[in-house]
C-alpha cells in the first residue's frame, strides 16, 4: 500500500483495482499506520483507480468506524465517474465527503 | 441457433483469481460490442459473485468456482457457482447492508451491486450443497444503430 502521513492525516493511494484480494492488505496496513500515528483524517486517493467493488466500500466503512470514534473524518479525492457511481450507490457518501477539484 | 456463444471457466477459490474472473467475462462479452459502462457493470457484478463464493461459500478454503457465460442475441447470461456451504436464507442475504461478517469489514452490498448493475439476478442455494447466482444483462440496448447510405 502506498501512503503518506502528514501530522494526523493519512492519505492512502489506492491501487488500480480495489477488490477483496487487495482490500485485505490495505485494511491491515492502514490500521497499523492509523494506530501508530494517531490518525484522525483518512483520505482515499482514487487517482490510479478504475475498478472498485463492495470490498472497497467495506475498507472505507471500517476506517470510518475507527477514526469517527475520535471525531475524525474520511475523504475521497480524484474520483472518476465510475468510482463516484459506486460510492453514491453504496450510500457511503453519507459518511464520506468527495473532494471535487478541477482536473488538470 | 444463430448468434449464440458459450464459455465456461473453473478456477481455484483464491482471491488472486477474482481479477482473472472478471477480466475473462469482460473479454468474452466484447463480441457484443458493449459500452465501457456496460463492461464496468458486468465486471463489478462478477467480482461480487466470485468474492461471495470465496469468502462465504468456501469460507476461504480452496475449492473450485465455476463461471458459465452465454450470449444469445444481445443478452449476456453469467452463472457463478460454488459447491460450498450454501445460504440458509437467500432473501435475507440479498438485503442491502446484511452481512454475516461485519467484523471483517464486509459492507453487505454485494447482492445490491449485482442487482444494480445487471438486469436480473437469481440465486439458487442449498445449505451444504452450494450456491448458483445467475445474472442477465442486455448489452448495447441504448446504442443507436448507424448505417451508411450510398449516395
Amino acid at each position: 500500500m502506498k501512503y503518506q502521513v502528514q501530522e494526523n492525516c493519512l492519505t492512502i493511494y489506492l491501487p488500480r483495482e480495489v477488490d477483496h484480494h487487495n482490500a485485505e492488505e490495505i485494511k491491515r496496513e492502514a490500521d497499523a499506520v492509523i494506530d501508530r500515528n494517531h490518525i484522525k483524517y483518512v483520505i482515499f486517493d482514487f487517482d490510479r483507480t478504475d475498478f472498485m467493488d463492495s470490498s472497497g466500500i467495506g475498507v472505507i466503512m471500517g476506517r470510518y468506524k475507527t477514526v469517527s470514534l475520535i471525531g475524525g473524518e474520511v475523504w475521497a479525492v480524484h474520483t472518476n465517474a465510475r468510482i463516484k457511481k459506486i460510492l453514491t450507490l453504496s450510500g457511503v457518501t453519507k459518511i464520506m465527503q468527495i473532494y471535487e477539484e478541477e482536473r488538470r | 441457433m444463430k448468434n449464440t456463444n458459450e464459455m465456461e471457466i473453473r478456477f481455484d477459490s483464491r482471491s488472486e483469481n477474482e481479477g482473472f474472473a472478471r477480466v475473462a467475462v469482460a473479454s468474452f462479452m466484447t463480441q457484443l460490442n458493449p459500452t465501457v459502462e456496460e463492461v464496468a457493470d458486468v465486471k463489478t457484478a462478477v467480482s461480487e459473485a466470485v468474492t461471495n463464493a470465496i469468502i462465504h461459500g468456501y469460507e476461504n478454503e480452496v475449492h473450485k468456482v465455476s463461471i458459465r457465460c452465454r450470449i444469445a442475441e444481445n443478452v449476456l447470461t453469467v452463472e457463478v457457482s460454488d459447491n460450498g456451504k450454501g445460504i440458509e436464507d437467500v432473501q435475507q442475504a440479498m438485503q442491502p447492508m446484511f452481512t454475516t461478517l461485519p467484523e471483517q469489514d464486509r459492507s453487505g452490498m454485494g447482492f445490491a451491486f449485482m442487482e444494480a448493475f445487471m438486469d436480473s439476478v437469481e440465486v439458487e442455494s442449498e445449505p451444504g450443497k452450494g450456491t448458483r447466482v445467475k445474472m442477465k444483462k442486455t448489452v448495447g440496448k441504448g446504442r443507436e444503430i448507424w448505417t451508411t447510405q450510398s449516395l
